[in-house]
C-alpha cells in the first residue's frame, strides 16, 4: 500500500513567510503586564500567514473531503440524511443566535419555548414521560442514562447492582458507558436471526443487574422480535432498560420506546432530527426518561413556571429536577442544534416524521434485496433503516471490506461503515436514509456491483483504490503504530 | 480459509492459545486473522501477578477493532513479553512463537482440560465462518 498524493496542498508551515500576518492589532493603549520570567519564551514558531492564504488553505481542504451536500454517505448507524437548510435559517435568526446563556431569563423566553417545546415533542415521539436536553451528544447521552440508573437504584438502598448487559449487536460505545459509569459489562450474544439470546439474557438477570442497554434495531439493522419479553425479563429481575435511540431513524411516528417498556432512552438529534454532524457540526444527545425516573434527570430543564389565564403565553423557566443527578453540561447543551431540530420536527410534521421512517426502511430493504445475490448477508431478513453485508467472497481471495470500501470513493461515494459490528465478517453496515432518491440508490447498486466483478476479474484495481481521490491509498497500519499528531512531532 | 492450529497447545473459546509445557499464553492465528493488523499491545499484568482464569492480562488493538486477551487458566504470572509494546506486527507474523504474551506458573493443571484441544479448536474456527 503506497501512499499516492495526486494534489500536494502545502501545509500551513510550509505556506508561512516571516512577518506575514492577517490582522494589525491597534497599539495597545493599557500598560503592558510583565509575565514571570520563566514563562516568557523567546521563539514561537507558529505559521505566519495572510488572511487570503489562510481562507484559500482550508477552502481547498474542505474541497478534498466527503459531505451529504456533495453525494450519498451510505455510513451505517450514524443517519447521514440530507439537511434541509431552513434549519440553518431558523439557527441563525438573531434572536436565537445571538442570546448569551447568562441573560436573565425573561429576556430569553423565545429560546426557553423552543427548548420546552422540543422536550414536548421528544416525549410524545418517545413515549416518555420527561426530557433533559443538556448531554452534548450520543455517547455522553448514554453515560448520563446510566448514571441516572444507578442514581435510581442507589435512591433505593440497592447499590450492589452495578451488572449492565450489552448484546453483542449494541452499539460499540455502549460498554464504554457503562464502565465509564462503574458499572461491570456482560456481553449477551445474538442469536442466528440477529435477536438477543433469550436464554443467555436470562441466565444473567439476577439480583446484581442494574439494567440492558439495547439498541432497537440493532446494528445489524434488525427490530428485536422478542422486545417485550427481553424487557420482562430484566424488569422481572429489578433491573431497567436502556434503550440507545441512535437508530431512531427506522421508527418515528411508527414505534415508540416508552410502548416498549424501555425507561430511559437517548435521542441523536444530530441523526435522526436532521442537523449536521461528521465533522459539520455538534451533536445533541437528549436523554428521555418514564416516570419513576423524571426527578433523577440532568438540569436545567424548561418548564413552564407562571401562566396566567388570560394570557396565551406562558412563562417559561428553567427548573433542577428534585433529585437530579445534577449538570452534565455547561449551560444548557447544544442550543442551535435544538433550533434545528425543532425546525425539522415543524417542517416535517407527525405524517412527515412517520414517513421518514417508512421511507428509510423502505431505501434500505430496495437496498438488501437488489445486493443480496451478489454479497453474502448473513441475517437477511426484513430489516429497518439499515442491514449488514460481508465483504469478502470465496472466489476472491484477499479481498476485504477494506478494499470495496475504497474502491466505492472512485464512484463519489462515501464508504459504508465497517468492520461493525463485529458478529459479521468482513461487515458492511449499509444505511440510505430516507432523503435518497432511487436514482441514486440504483447507481450505487450499479457501483456495488461492478466492484463485486472487479474483485474476480481485476483485484488490483480495488487493493490499489481509491484512484480518482485527491489522496490515494493511506497506510492506516503505520498511522497507527507510529502517532505523529502535529507538524512539531513530524519535525522532530 | 485454514489456519495454523499446532497440536501441541491448548485453546479457549476466546481464541487464547496456552502451552501446557511452559505456561506460555498468546492468541491464535485465527484470532490475528480476525483482527488484521495489529497495531498495539499492552500487558496489563505483572511479573508476581496471581491470575484466575477468564481475568484480562493483556489488550490488542488492531485498525479494525480492540480484543483482551484472557487467562486461560489460573495461575501466577512468571515472564511478561515486553518487546509486543514496540513490535506488535509479530502477533501477525508469529502468533504462537515471538508473540506470546505471558507465561504463567499453572495453578490448578486439571483446568488445562477444559480447554480445546487442536482439532476441536480447528473445528471451532470452521463453525465460525459461516
Amino acid at each position: 500500500m503506497s501512499e499516492q498524493i495526486k494534489i500536494r496542498e502545502p501545509l500551513l508551515v510550509e505556506l508561512s513567510s516571516p512577518g506575514r500576518r492577517g490582522v494589525r492589532f491597534p497599539e495597545s493603549d493599557v500598560p503592558p503586564a510583565a509575565l514571570p520570567a520563566g514563562l516568557v519564551r523567546e521563539d514561537l514558531p507558529l505559521p505566519e500567514l495572510s488572511e487570503v492564504d489562510v481562507v484559500r488553505h482550508y477552502t481547498r481542504l474542505s474541497q478534498f473531503n466527503h459531505a451529504v451536500d456533495i453525494d450519498f454517505y451510505p455510513l451505517g448507524s450514524c443517519t447521514m440524511k440530507y439537511n434541509p437548510k431552513v434549519n440553518e435559517d431558523m439557527a441563525r435568526l438573531p434572536g436565537f443566535a445571538h442570546v448569551h446563556p447568562l441573560q436573565p431569563e425573561e429576556t430569553v423566553q423565545g429560546a426557553l419555548a423552543v427548548m420546552y417545546y422540543l422536550q414536548e415533542y421528544l416525549k410524545e415521539i418517545t413515549g416518555l414521560a420527561g426530557v433533559s436536553l443538556q448531554p452534548a451528544a450520543g455517547a455522553h447521552g448514554e453515560l448520563t442514562g446510566v448514571l441516572i440508573i444507578r442514581a435510581y437504584h442507589r435512591s433505593r438502598g440497592d447499590a450492589r447492582r452495578n451488572k449492565i448487559l450489552v448484546p453483542d449487536s449494541a452499539h460499540g460505545t455502549n460498554p464504554a458507558s457503562s464502565a465509564m459509569s462503574g458499572m461491570r459489562v456482560v456481553e449477551i450474544p445474538s442469536d442466528a436471526r440477529g435477536n438477543i439470546d433469550l436464554a443467555k439474557l436470562k441466565a444473567e438477570c439476577d439480583d446484581t443487574l442494574a439494567g440492558l442497554m439495547i439498541t432497537n434495531p440493532n446494528t445489524l439493522g434488525l427490530f428485536e422480535e422478542h422486545i417485550e419479553e427481553v424487557v420482562q425479563a430484566v424488569h422481572e429481575a429489578g433491573g431497567l432498560v436502556y434503550g440507545d435511540g441512535a437508530n431512531l431513524n427506522a421508527l418515528l411516528g411508527v414505534a415508540r420506546f416508552g410502548d416498549m417498556g424501555f425507561d430511559v432512552v437517548h435521542l441523536n438529534l444530530h441523526k435522526t432530527f436532521s442537523t449536521p454532524h461528521g465533522g459539520g457540526g455538534p451533536g445533541s444527545g437528549p436523554v428521555a426518561v418514564a416516570e419513576h425516573l423524571v426527578d433523577f434527570l440532568p438540569g436545567p430543564i424548561a418548564e413552564i413556571v407562571d401562566h396566567d389565564p388570560d394570557d396565551d403565553t406562558p412563562v417559561f423557566g428553567l427548573v433542577m429536577p428534585k433529585r437530579s443527578i445534577g449538570r452534565v453540561k455547561a449551560f444548557y447543551g447544544h442550543f442551535g442544534v435544538m433550533v434545528r431540530a425543532l425546525t425539522y420536527i415543524l417542517t416535517l410534521g407527525a405524517e412527515g416524521l412517520r414517513q421518514v421512517a417508512e421511507d428509510a426502511v423502505l431505501n434500505a430493504n430496495y437496498l438488501r434485496v437488489m445486493l443480496q445475490d451478489t454479497y453474502h448477508i448473513p441475517y437477511n431478513r426484513l430489516c429497518k433503516h439499515e442491514f449488514v453485508a460481508e465483504g469478502r467472497w470465496e472466489d476472491a481471495p484477499g479481498v476485504r471490506a477494506l478494499d470495496i470500501s475504497k474502491r466505492l470513493m472512485d464512484f463519489g461515494f462515501h464508504p459504508p461503515t465497517n468492520y461493525f459490528p463485529l458478529i459479521v465478517h468482513e461487515a458492511l453496515m449499509i444505511e440510505p436514509t430516507e432523503t435518497e432518491s432511487k436514482r441514486t440508490l440504483d447507481a450505487f447498486i450499479a457501483a456495488m456491483k461492478q466492484i463485486a466483478r472487479e474483485a474476480r476479474e481485476n483485484p488490483q484495481v480495488l487493493h490499489e483504490a481509491p484512484h480518482t481521490t485527491p489522496f490515494g491509498r493511506v497506510d492506516e497500519v503505520k498511522a497507527a503504530r507510529e502517532l505523529v499528531l502535529t507538524w512539531f512531532d513530524w519535525a522532530k | 480459509m485454514s489456519w495454523k492450529v499446532p497440536a501441541h497447545l491448548k485453546y479457549t473459546k476466546n481464541d487464547e492459545w496456552i502451552n501446557p509445557a511452559d505456561g506460555t499464553v498468546g492468541i491464535t492465528d485465527y484470532a490475528q486473522a480476525q483482527l488484521s493488523d495489529v497495531v498495539y499491545v499492552e500487558i496489563t499484568v505483572s511479573e508476581g501477578d496471581e491470575v484466575a482464569q477468564g481475568d484480562i492480562v493483556a489488550t490488542v488493538e488492531s485498525v479494525k477493532a480492540a480484543a483482551d486477551v484472557y487467562a486461560p487458566v489460573s495461575g501466577t504470572v512468571v515472564a511478561i513479553n515486553d518487546e509486543l509494546a514496540d513490535t506488535p506486527e509479530v502477533v501477525n507474523s508469529d502468533p504462537y512463537g515471538d508473540a506470546w504474551m505471558v507465561r504463567l506458573e499453572i495453578a490448578n493443571p486439571e483446568e488445562l482440560d477444559g480447554l480445546m484441544d487442536a482439532a476441536a479448536y480447528e473445528k471451532y474456527c470452521e463453525e465460525r465462518e459461516h
